[in-house]
């Protein structure tokens, strides 16, 4: 394995962990959008959060998705069409989601908003439970042939551990989302919030513990990386005990880095236990290693060139626009 | 025969592409408009201005977010559709996908957002700024795709990887120096361009045919029209370079486009129309002007053009007896004549509609028939860019 091919190893990690912790607490507000918000006022207040983040968020799945292509074409084909149906049905979320804003602001009826503001909140939920499905269901063995082509069933597709992970997915993205909210509104919104944060938190706690428990007996993460992947969930469950913390003292800001944190622990969990292969086959000869999915050593070096001029300028404005809209978004009248 | 997977995943892709280059083309060519008009209230400081940057900012908006969700549509298809395509061409195809990613979505995505929710925090000109950059950002994404699809038009920088059987990259200067993207981004650029400056004063005719905010609808009209005739005539003049590309890349191409089975001619005759038989490799009724395929190919009165007979024999030649090489003729000379000639048909009706609206002697709301004219003009670079 070639240090370039392990720094794109690891530079997808980083690039979905982004798109996890920026748009999980859009995912998170758009959910809230029905189910914290009470009126058309609330709802309105809660998009005005992510309204000038959310596109940008977004476009961390698609450099991600884009770096998969460009770092490890092989990867990104047999994923990709491995998971057809899954993947069909995000696109499905992310279009409604997608438009949903701008179609929403501009309905000429009540009705027409109120078609667009479900469709937020469907278009929230869909992508990161099923994404929560496809990262867990990658991490368990799967039908591969020779040809690198994944016959993945229904059973290898929809099984506990995938419904789990999809399930633990959404409610960590709507906790996120709901300490975003803490931390960028006033008012009864921000106080009901909280009072959600401080019931669910058991509730992740109950979901950190059956998730860990599935992962030990469905993937061979404690087979062949015991230590690492103990440490790793460790630091979930020490994350959600933090969170827990921040939320019990009402400190916003500790509460959204622990509930990113614990994000992106889950896929460095994913990440840590894939390595070095990147798809793991029933008949372990036909996995699918870093060694044969990558790109070639040219390419490779091109992307890395690229991104590392890119990457701190895009970061730069980036953070800028979280500094321009930093103030909170007060009640609507 | 019934419809295969093929078929169907065929159909799928074609569909959101054309769906796809329905929108792309028309927000990238909004947006500039939009940030003329914002530069024009920069400039001016006249209310009129904001007031067009507002209104027409918000049809771009809605163009975006539909354009946008259609791409991440086409990124994720090629995983998902087209697996052995990504395997095979994955060490080129990829890095201009990720690097339009990193280079143009971000900025767009970013800067549209700060464009919509800063109006009333940032000074005018760092707030039409932003919309400059949201601009920028959809043309540079133009140009990483486009690259990606000049690749495809005309390889270059890459060699077949005998032990894997897949295409390895040698060179990246040679992709992005590729001379078929740099004829063919301009020429889709300006596509854009007129897509939208036709869209906003097809828009503002139909709302002057009802007497609607004149004066709002009568400027917008006009820097739509201008817009519209500057890239309809950057749009021909590039095609012009993107042919005498073509004939010389994809000789069997431009021999479809043209409808010629058997090598014409010297000086060769340009045919308006034909009734072309592809199974049998046969024209008729075609209507010729003679010597003009001459001109438009060479720049000359004289100079035959290869037909597709020979260039099938060529292509043979190179790559083996097993197979034709044939292209789909007929969908070729007909796009290709609702493209050309609908091109300038726009620049026509714009040189009109400028005329009639100039300053000094304004008569077009007493000529319902050009603002007739103009309102379906919109549609008609819709339908070009399909065709193209």
């Amino acid at each position: 394995m070639s240090p370039l091919q392990l720094l794109w190893f690891l530079l997808l990690a980083v690039l979905f962990i982004g798109f996890f912790v920026l748009e999980g607490f859009d995912f998170g507000v758009g959910m809230a959008t029905r189910l914290l918000a009470k009126n058309e006022g609330e709802r309105k207040q809660l998009v005005a959060t992510i309204g000038p983040h959310w596109d940008g968020n977004e476009v961390w799945l698609i450099t991600a998705g884009g770096a998969m292509f460009a770092s490890y074409p092989l990867w990104y084909a047999s994923l990709f069409s491995g998971f057809y149906i899954l993947f069909f049905l995000v696109l499905v979320g992310l279009i409604l989601r997608g438009v949903s804003f701008e179609f929403a602001a501009h309905a000429q009826s009540q009705r027409g908003r109120d078609i667009w503001r479900w469709a937020l909140f469907v278009g929230s939920v869909i992508p990161p439970f099923l994404l929560g499905m496809i990262f867990t269901a990658i991490i368990q063995p799967l039908t591969i042939d020779g040809k690198m082509d994944i016959y993945a069933s229904l059973g290898e597709q929809v099984n506990l551990l995938t419904i789990v992970g999809g399930v633990a997915v959404t409610l960590m993205c709507f906790m996120h989302g709901l300490n975003f909210i803490r931390l960028k509104t006033t008012g009864a919104l921000r106080l009901r919030a909280w009072a959600y944060n401080r019931i669910l938190i058991w509730v992740l706690y109950a979901g950190a513990v059956v998730f860990a428990l599935l992962v030990y007996v469905s993937t061979d993460f404690f087979v062949k990386r015991p230590l690492s992947s103990g440490i790793i969930i460790g630091l979930i469950v020490l994350a959600i005990v933090c969170e827990h913390f921040a939320i019990l003292k009402d400190r916003e800001g500790l509460s959204l880095i622990t509930s990113g944190s614990a994000l992106a622990l889950v896929v460095i969990l994913i990440f840590n236990g894939l390595f070095p292969r990147v798809l793991i086959a029933k008949e372990a000869v036909n996995s699918l290693l870093i060694t044969q999915a990558s790109a070639s050593n040219l390419t490779l070096t091109i992307m890395t060139g690229v991104t590392v001029v890119l990457l701190p300028i895009a970061l730069a404005y980036f953070i800028w626009a979280y500094v321009v809209f930093h103030k909170r978004v007060p009640e609507l009248s | 025969m019934g419809a295969t997977v093929l078929d169907l995943a065929r159909f799928q892709f074609a569909m959101t592409t054309v769906f796809h280059f329905f929108f792309v083309p028309f927000s990238i060519g909004m947006a500039l408009v939009t940030a003329i008009m914002e530069t024009m209230f920069v400039r001016t400081k006249k209310p009129l201005y904001k007031q067009m940057t507002l209104f027409w900012g918000k049809i771009f908006l809605l163009s975006f977010a539909v354009g946008v969700v259609t791409g991440i549509i086409q990124e994720f298809q090629f995983g998902m559709n087209w697996s052995n395509y990504s395997r095979f061409m994955g060490d080129i195809f990829g890095a201009p996908l990720a690097i339009e990613a990193l280079l143009a979505f971000f900025m767009e995505s970013t800067f549209i957002g700060l464009w919509m929710f800063t109006w009333d925090r940032f000074k005018p000109s760092l707030h039409a700024a932003m919309i400059w950059l949201v601009w920028l950002g959809t043309t540079l994404s133009a140009i990483w795709i486009l690259s990606a699809n000049a690749f495809m038009q005309h390889p270059t920088g890459f060699a077949i990887n005998q032990a894997t059987g897949r295409v390895k990259l040698v060179d990246f200067g040679a992709v992005i120096a590729n001379p078929q993207l740099w004829v063919e981004f301009p020429h889709v650029i300006f596509g854009a361009f007129t897509t939208a400056g036709f869209a906003v004063a097809g828009m503002a005719a139909w709302r002057l045919l009802k007497h609607d905010h004149e004066d709002f609808y009568l400027h917008s009209l006009r820097i739509g029209l201008t817009v519209g005739l500057i890239a309809v005539v950057g749009a021909i003049g590039v095609g012009d370079l993107q042919t005498q590309f073509i004939i010389k890349d994809q000789p069997m191409k431009f021999a479809a486009t043209e409808g010629i089975y058997k090598n014409t001619k010297d000086p060769a005759a340009w045919t308006v129309v034909e009734l072309i038989d592809s199974k049998n490799h046969k024209v008729s009724n075609a209507v010729d002007v003679p010597v003009l395929l001459s001109l438009l190919a060479y720049h000359k009165t004289s100079g035959a053009v290869m037909g597709m007979d020979q260039a099938n024999a060529e292509l043979q030649a190179k790559y083996g007896k097993d197979k034709n090489y044939y292209v789909p003729a007929k969908t070729l000379f007909w796009s290709f004549r609702v493209m050309a000639g609908g091109g300038v048909v726009l620049a026509l009706i714009a040189i009109l509609g400028l005329w009639f609206s100039r300053a000094k002697k304004n008569t077009l709301m007493h000529k319902r028939w050009l603002l007739w004219l103009l309102g379906l003009a919109l549609w008609v670079p819709f339908m070009l860019n399909a065709a193209g």
